[in-house]
């Protein structure tokens, strides 16, 4: 069967470009991840794909839905008790998600990022009947060998889904698949150059959720609609304001509230940002033609983005915030971490340190997805973004 | 020699001759840092001391280094020194106490610690990742991470032949190529097959004495607690793998245990209850800890923690010294892999102790500072129970950061824990009675 053709999420069609953005915001927000029910209906397999980067285009060739598990704004009733203390929140929300049965999965994998993530899929693997893997992306990218160990590893993972799919994934249907994501990434592309150069012309809040739509429909489905609301975001008249530029970093894994974005969105222009860096990792088009596993291969180790999860020689991460710091033409940067995120606030200190050395300013954060009053955050970002203005 | 002369030469050897390693390590270290030689900074899972070996560079695990600030008391002074500068009171102690100790410019209680000319890890634990970077940040030297890929599902690990392990082997491969390239570079020697060859034999003779010494201890008494004794040869084991003292010293550590087994000679304690540990120690109150289990007769025949810590030389894997680059690593790949399953994929590895170990027993202690070690234990532990009914007991604290070690409250939990212990054995025996 097919599912090309199926669409999930149609309700932002035939509505002006404000109802369509409020029907976007109101399904990245609802806790009930209503595109992948309507996905399962239609008869679609869904693999469940946790933080930060997975190469979904393996997934999409067999023709299921690659859903990003990113956590969730909901109470862990049922995942809590698997848990000890210490944790970041994302850990048991995802969980929950596939216990109380809000997604229903085929497959999960998860990666090596961090040791909690790890540890995930064999806890998921325990307490699911479907298929938990790791996929082993590679940690040392500066290795000769690093190339032809991840198309090997890739490979396995298509037999992985070939299995789980009960179909066959050819090379033609890897190229196709690629297509389809480099059209993708193009305009998310643009639409981060709608961020960078006219941030009036897009809430905070809508940018973030028009991104993460890419991880609950299929490609085809979140070209569309990119494809039908970015040229109206550029007509939009709207007016600058007299607001600071900001990078926000530290969402490349769990994610701050939407009341949060919205929240700074209200406040200052983040005009870039890691918020879900994984549906947006690799940084250029892959090639179509040629070997398409090790054209995947090949675009996560030489043309990617950064993260506190990855180890790569030749992009020290305090060097590569102040690149988009600079690239965006920012004037301060938010560093923000989950709390209990051993790598996002090992980070934290790396990146103080440097703006420091660099004279660029920062405001320093610790979220939980669940968080819920943000009054105390929204009077210290305003005293930060005063003491930027009339310093 | 008479028994009892035998006896006083040969039970608590390992302990005392083990101290005495550490302490010459410990010195090389201190020397080596105050006449400004070559270090190379490693990790206790996948040391990859083969080949630093073979180049004669000192080795330095910063989390050896950073327990004993815990083991010392002085630990608090060191984290206080890194959250100052910025580090989370939410993140790894190990990680902090080290920063402490670079920002003291390597002043330790045990020794004058040498700044890196080379960092070689794994990523067996994500943290030594961010680790690494903060000496790359701070000294610029070269850091060398060799990628080993895990299992990737429960009860799916290949083996030689498949083609997946295949990948995976070379992959290893090729990186220890390129690290024997850089060793080169830093220490400006050439690469020495034949003296690899003999590290790689002093190794095997470590593994193989590991394994036997873990499988010895199922003897009724057990021979040692693999909480305290086991730390102390864990020391060894990591100082001194590939070396001629490491190999002989584990040779007599064999002996002593073979002796202690044949005349029946357990631990310094009548043992009542046989546990396994699951975690790492807490090392803040390490005697204390383990008192209070040893006070109700309880003792550690094994743990995970002789497994991970020790890189998965439980294994006993021995390499082929006709083929030495490409049997490393395989090696590494296995044994790494191992210590990693140790953590992630424990029940199997549990289940398999409790059966040999003939335990009544199991504790998990998962700990604040380790998320590696600890994310999987609640859950595993509620899987554990399901499926072998053996009691447990789940005591969080930390191994570095003693505000969040309340004695208290363990001491409660563990008293609780045995009281339903005796409980039971009291239930089974009238049991058998009637």
């Amino acid at each position: 069967m097919t599912m090309t053709a199926t669409r999930i999420f149609t309700e932002w069609r035939d509505k002006s470009l404000d109802d369509a953005l409020l029907e976007c915001r109101d399904m990245v927000e609802a806790p009930d991840f209503e595109t992948a029910r309507r996905w399962r209906e239609a008869g679609g397999k869904i693999a469940g794909h946790f933080q930060v980067y997975f190469p979904e285009e393996i997934v999409h060739a067999a023709g299921m839905l690659p859903f990003k598990v990113r956590g969730a704004p909901l109470e862990a009733n049922q995942a809590d008790s698997h848990f000890g203390s210490y944790l970041c929140s994302i850990l048991k929300t995802s969980l929950e998600l596939a216990l109380s049965d809000v997604v229903e999965m085929d497959l999960f994998i998860s990666h090596p990022i961090c040791d909690a993530a790890r540890n995930l899929a064999a806890i998921w693997g325990r307490n699911v009947d479907y298929p938990s893997q790791i996929l082993y992306l590679p940690q040392n990218p500066n290795s000769s060998g690093s190339i032809d160990y991840l198309t090997h590893e890739y490979d396995r993972i298509r037999r992985v889904v070939e299995e789980v799919s009960g179909r066959t994934i050819t090379d033609e249907d890897l190229q196709n698949s690629i297509a389809v994501f480099n059209e993708n990434r193009r305009l998310m592309r643009e639409l981060y150059e709608i961020k960078r150069d006219t941030p009036w012309l897009i809430a905070a809040e809508d940018a973030y959720a028009l991104v993460a739509l890419a991880g609950m429909v299929p490609r085809e489905e979140h070209n569309e609609l990119l494809t039908e609301l970015l040229p109206k975001i550029r007509e939009r008249d709207n007016k600058p304001e007299d607001r600071i530029r900001v990078v926000f970093e530290g969402g490349f894994c769990e994610q701050p509230p939407f009341d949060l974005i919205r929240m700074l969105g209200r406040t200052v222009y983040v005009v870039d940002d890691d918020f879900l860096i994984g549906l947006r990792w690799i940084t250029e088009d892959v090639p179509v033609d040629g070997d398409p596993l090790g054209n995947l291969a090949t675009a996560y180790i030489e043309h990617s983005s950064y993260s506190p999860v990855q180890h790569d020689l030749r992009k020290p991460k305090e060097e590569m915030l102040k690149q988009r710091i600079s690239d965006a033409g920012a004037d301060a940067a938010i560093l923000a971490a989950a709390k209990m995120c051993e790598p996002g606030l090992e980070e934290q200190v790396a990146y103080t340190h440097s703006l420091d050395d660099a004279e660029i300013s920062y405001f320093l954060s610790e979220f939980e997805e669940n968080m819920s009053s943000f009054d105390q955050l929204e009077l210290q970002v305003a005293t930060f973004v005063e003491h930027l203005l009339f310093a | 020699m008479t028994t009892l002369d035998t006896t006083h030469d040969l039970v608590g050897r390992g302990n005392r001759e083990g101290a005495a390693m550490f302490r010459e390590w410990f010195e090389e270290l201190d020397n080596t840092a105050k006449t400004g030689g070559q270090s190379a900074y490693v990790f206790v899972m996948g040391s990859i001391n083969e080949i630093l070996k073979t180049f004669d560079l000192p080795v330095v695990f910063p989390e050896i280094n950073s327990l004993q600030t815990a083991v010392r008391h002085v630990a608090h002074e060191y984290l206080e020194e890194a959250e100052n500068y910025g580090y989370s009171p939410d993140i790894c102690g190990y990680v902090k106490a080290d920063v402490g100790t670079q920002l003291r410019g390597g002043e330790h209680p045990m020794a004058q610690i040498p700044k890196p000319s080379l960092t070689v890890l794994t990523n067996a634990c994500n943290t030594y990742i961010k680790w690494a970077e903060i000496w790359e940040r701070m000294y610029g030297t070269p850091t060398f991470t060799i990628d080993i890929p895990g299992t990737r599902q429960a009860g799916k690990q290949t083996w030689q032949g498949d083609r997946d392990f295949e990948a995976d082997r070379k992959y290893v491969e090729v990186q220890l190529r390129e690290l024997i390239t850089l060793c080169e570079e830093v220490t400006g020697k050439k690469f020495d097959i034949d003296k690899f060859r003999e590290v790689l034999g002093y190794a095997n003779t470590m593994s193989r004495s590991w394994k036997r010494i873990l499988e010895l201890n199922n003897a009724k008494p057990s021979l040692f607690s693999a909480l305290t004794d086991g730390t102390i040869f864990l020391g060894v084991a990591n100082g001194f793998r590939g070396t001629e003292e490491g190999a002989q010293y584990f040779e007599r550590v064999v002996e002593e245990m073979e002796y202690k087994a044949a005349n029946g000679i357990g631990q310094t304690i009548d043992e009542k209850y046989r546990l396994l540990f699951v975690g790492v120690p807490c090392y803040p109150i390490f005697r204390r800890f383990n008192e209070l289990f040893t006070e109700w007769g309880g003792t550690f025949v094994n743990s995970t923690y002789l497994w991970f810590a020790s890189g998965g030389t439980n294994r006993g894997f021995e390499y082929d010294l006709k083929d030495p680059v490409a049997s490393l690593a395989e090696g590494v790949l296995v044994s790494v892999r191992d210590a990693m399953d140790s953590m992630f994929h424990q029940n199997e590895v549990l289940e398999d102790m409790a059966n040999d170990f003939d335990v009544d027993g199991i504790i998990y202690h998962p700990i604040k500072s380790c998320r590696t070690v600890s994310t999987g234990l609640a859950d595993g532990r509620k899987h554990m129970t399901e499926k072998l009914g053996i009691p447990s007991l789940f005591i969080e604290s930390d191994m570095m950061d003693r505000r969040v070690v309340s004695e208290a409250q363990m001491k409660n939990r563990i008293d609780a824990f045995f009281e339903g212990l005796e409980s039971r054995r009291q239930q089974t025996l009238s049991d058998g009675k009637g």
